[in-house]
């Protein structure tokens, strides 16, 4: 089908879940390809902690499966519901092009980091595997990583290797609360900066969910280890202030929340950013667009700020210009069509990575077949 | 005698040599220009010492401004670039031709900034390995990935090659440590590829680049991250009585939701050489052994250990040996980390790096033994179990050239099975010149025609490192 798309000179658009179409620039395609046919998962060895996965199977189904075995995806997929609010099932396909972590890429990495091997058709129609099915893996260029966070714009993914993590047997979060900004990203640098193995760490301000802010750390391992290290950082965190562990049935229903930008999501006229930045940047960046921001809250121990304002290129500016006092870099999550047409959704490249970008493009779909567009012109 | 190829050369380039090298010398210092026989005798190989070719010069360039024009002038000219660090590939990634120009990284040995509260440190490439961790280790802090050859290897060579080492179980190899990087394109153009700030938006050049062995451009700065050292860690030795219950082991430790930092396997013959060479107090009486690494404070060290125990208990463990002090500890990793230079007093070898799926390993084993005595070889097997990457180690006397193209083809056949068995042909040391002709085994040819039309985005003609990563076909000399 690719084949004769490319033949023909039409532009098709990819669908996987559609939960997160509301993402990137526009769709412009003529016609569309599905990896709705695509499902199942083709192997799980638990012993190897590896699952295998057809495209269009359901985060939902994957999650399932490696359960029964006490496993998970160690970064924590973030979940699309909240923000698109799209009916439909997010699956892998969808996971792996956009590269969406959640709390725990602070410790574990990103889904780039994961995922061990792919197989893709390129825009000439060619069936490409990439990677493999093991963690040690050198052998010619790593096009997987290339191909996660791609938006689908290289190739249309088919199938997905994953490296997974052990189910910790135990979650603790520690909530300190009243911080202010500066002194919470103080707080969690230093809990991250310690031996104790923070597994997520975030600052959500006041209004987020509550009345007062909360700076909140989450230790995740065995039993034992876990109450030892709570109580060290009880200790390592004692002068900011008093620090209080939070049940275990509230406290992943707020990362859930913070995973999956579910503090921001409303109201719907709210744009929606995901700002990248070093953690020390954090403060002063929010500081410098206080007349725009409208909410915000930190994820990543600041190195990840979820940015609301409203849907327009003035507010939109603003967030670029702010951004170029920092060595950060900001994605447009959300805004109704007119506004991601008219303004860059993703960080804008230089002229030399805009170069670099449309020869990759060409190098594996040289006819602009798939999604095409979608993160830059002409990509 | 040894098998591999190298490409004709180009004659014009050397009737040039003379205009080169006075182009060359026009862009660096005197110091910084190596145009004399003997000195270009020290850049002629690299830890594939079978294969040797004099470059035609040599060039240190000291800032990213000098490595830019330097590519932009070779682009021109048409000279071959092969770019180095500390030239410590054992899969003949560094080694150049008589119509080549080295550029050598190792003058760039500055660190450039420690950031501890953002955990990042940024480094020339031409700063070694284990620079970086003594850099920010008394702050309690380390780089993570630590290949055997740390004290050496230069981190622009380890971006090159995605180095890995003993501690990647826990912490990941290269491309998972590596924030940003500065890069020279072959136009002699100058990019700032990621940072600090994680995922970035945009196709992951800085994923791309990270293993790309030095044919895309040269990455002449990188920014790493740091990680907080654990409070403690012990290693522990497990001797076992078969190789199958070793293996075993390992699967089922892993599969019962234990991540050690490392898990290192050595066979019998591994055993032996490293303990004469390191006293570190290995059972030589096992068949096989396993250096298991825990981590965290005493409390949390004796509790994983306990499990572990348990599971070896499981799997017919015959000896368990703790490390009761720091030097302990540094003798068993000493032991382990000399396992290559130890294996070269005893015999002449070739290293070989598959990596197989930890599930098939007790097969790979199996299967590595039939291989290397079929061709009337001794192998040594020592290598990370937990991520199933091997490094058989097969003996032979390289003064015996039947014997040392036994050896060739007895690695080509290993690797060849590591595929077959839904592994690959290297797990951290490279393509290189070594296993260039066997990327067929574990690509289609579409895929292989995919990865260099990407290459070409970055170098059109193939000058950058050329005859490595991929089969030379016809090119052959």
């Amino acid at each position: 089908m690719i084949r004769a798309a490319c033949a023909e000179g039409v532009k098709l658009d990819i669908h996987g879940g559609d939960t997160r179409s509301g993402l990137g620039r526009p769709r412009c395609g003529r016609g569309g390809i599905s990896t709705a046919a695509l499902e199942g998962v083709v192997f799980y060895e638990p012993a190897e902690m590896t699952i295998c996965a057809r495209a269009g199977t359901t985060i939902e189904a994957v999650e399932a499966a490696i359960s029964q075995h006490n496993q998970i995806l160690p970064f924590e997929p973030m979940r699309p519901e909240a923000l698109w609010t799209n009916r439909g099932e997010p699956t892998i396909g969808g996971m792996v092009a956009t590269n969406h972590s959640g709390p725990r890429r602070v410790s574990a990495g990103a889904v780039r980091d994961a995922v061990l091997g792919l197989r893709l058709v390129n825009g000439l129609g060619e069936a490409i595997h990439c990677g493999g099915r093991v963690m040690k893996n050198v052998t010619g260029l790593d096009l997987t990583k290339l191909n996660c966070g791609a938006h689908g714009t290289l190739g249309f993914l088919t199938e997905a290797t994953i490296k997974l993590a052990p189910k910790p047997e135990r979650v603790q979060t520690l909530e300190i609360a009243g911080l202010d900004e500066k002194r919470a990203i103080d707080a969690m640098t230093r809990a991250l900066g310690s031996p104790f193995g923070i597994s997520a760490a975030a600052f959500l301000p006041v209004g987020i969910g509550a009345d007062d802010s909360r700076a909140l750390l989450r230790i995740e391992g065995f039993e034992d280890s876990v109450a030892y290290r709570a109580g060290r950082l009880i200790e390592l965190l004692a002068e900011f202030g008093e620090i209080q562990p939070l049940g275990g049935a509230d406290s992943s229903a707020l990362w859930r929340a913070i995973r999956d930008a579910k503090f921001i999501a409303e109201p719907r006229d709210w744009a929606v950013w995901r700002v990248g930045l070093a953690p020390s940047e954090a403060h002063a960046f929010i500081a410098r667009l206080a007349a725009t921001a409208l909410a915000h809250y930190l994820d990543l121990g600041g190195g990840l700020v979820w940015l609301a304002t409203d849907e327009s290129e003035s507010a939109a500016a603003e967030v670029r210009r702010t951004l170029a006092h920092t060595k950060g870099h900001a994605t447009l999550m959300r805004a109704r069509d007119e506004l991601r047409k008219s303004v860059a959704v993703f960080q804008p490249l230089s002229e030399l990575e805009l170069r670099i970008s449309r020869g990759l493009k060409a190098s594996f779909d040289p006819g602009g077949v798939l999604n095409f567009g979608r993160m830059y012109p002409g990509v | 005698m040894p098998q591999i190829a190298f490409p004709r050369l180009d004659a014009d380039v050397l009737r040039r040599r003379d205009s080169i090298v006075e182009g060359l010398a026009r862009i660096l210092a005197p110091e910084c220009l190596i145009a004399d026989e003997s000195g270009r005798l020290a850049f002629e190989t690299d830890a594939l010492t079978a294969y040797r070719r004099l470059p035609l010069a040599v060039a240190l360039p000291r800032s990213t401004e000098e490595v830019a024009r330097l590519l932009r002038f070779c682009r021109h000219e048409k000279v071959n670039v092969i770019p180095r660090g500390a030239g410590t590939s054992l899969s003949g990634g560094a080694i150049p031709q008589e119509d080549a120009i080295v550029v050598a990284l190792t003058k760039m040995n500055r660190i450039l900034e420690v950031n501890l509260a953002d955990r990042y440190a940024r480094v020339e490439a031409g700063v070694t390995n284990l620079a970086i961790s003594e850099a920010v280790g008394p702050e309690g802090f380390f780089y993570a990935p630590d290949p055997s050859s740390q004290l050496a290897c230069t981190i622009g060579g380890n971006i090159a090659m995605n180095s890995g080492g003993a501690h990647c179980l826990k912490y990941g190899v290269t491309t998972n440590n590596l924030l940003g990087v500065r890069f020279a394109t072959f136009d002699g153009e100058i990019l700032d590829i990621g940072g600090p700030a994680p995922d970035a938006a945009g196709y992951d050049l800085l994923g791309l680049i990270c293993g790309s062995e030095g044919q895309l451009g040269v990455v002449t700065e990188a920014t790493v991250r740091l990680v907080r050292s654990a409070e403690g860690a012990r290693p522990v030795l497990f001797g076992f009585d078969s190789v199958e219950d070793a293996s075993r082991c390992v699967a089922a430790i892993i599969g019962a939701g234990i991540v050690p930092v490392a898990m290192e396997y050595m066979d019998r013959p591994a055993i032996h050489i490293c303990e004469n060479f390191a006293h570190a107090g290995y059972p030589l009486d096992a068949e096989a052994m396993l250096i298991i690494e825990v981590e965290g404070s005493e409390t949390e060290m004796q509790a994983l250990l306990a499990r572990i125990s348990a599971i070896a208990m499981a799997h017919n463990v015959r000896t368990v040996r703790e490390s009761m002090s720091a030097m302990e500890s540094a003798q068993i990793w000493k032991g382990r980390k000399s396992a290559f230079g130890a294996t070269g007093r005893v015999a002449d070898y070739i290293c070989m790096d598959g990596t197989v799926p930890t599930g098939r390993l007790p097969e790979a084993l199996r299967r590595t033994g039939e291989i290397c005595a079929s061709y009337g070889l001794r192998v040594a097997n020592v290598f990370h179990a937990g991520d199933g990457n091997m490094h058989p180690l097969i003996l032979y006397n390289v003064n015996d050239l039947g014997e040392a193209a036994k050896a060739e083809a007895a690695g080509a056949d290993i690797l060849a099975m590591c595929v077959e068995l839904g592994g690959c042909l290297t797990g951290e040391h490279g393509v290189g010149i070594e296993k260039r002709e066997l990327m067929p085994r574990q690509f289609a040819d579409v895929e292989i025609e995919q990865q260099k039309r990407v290459r070409a985005v970055f170098d059109p003609e193939g000058r950058l490192n050329p005859a490595k990563v991929f089969p030379l076909g016809e090119r052959a000399a």
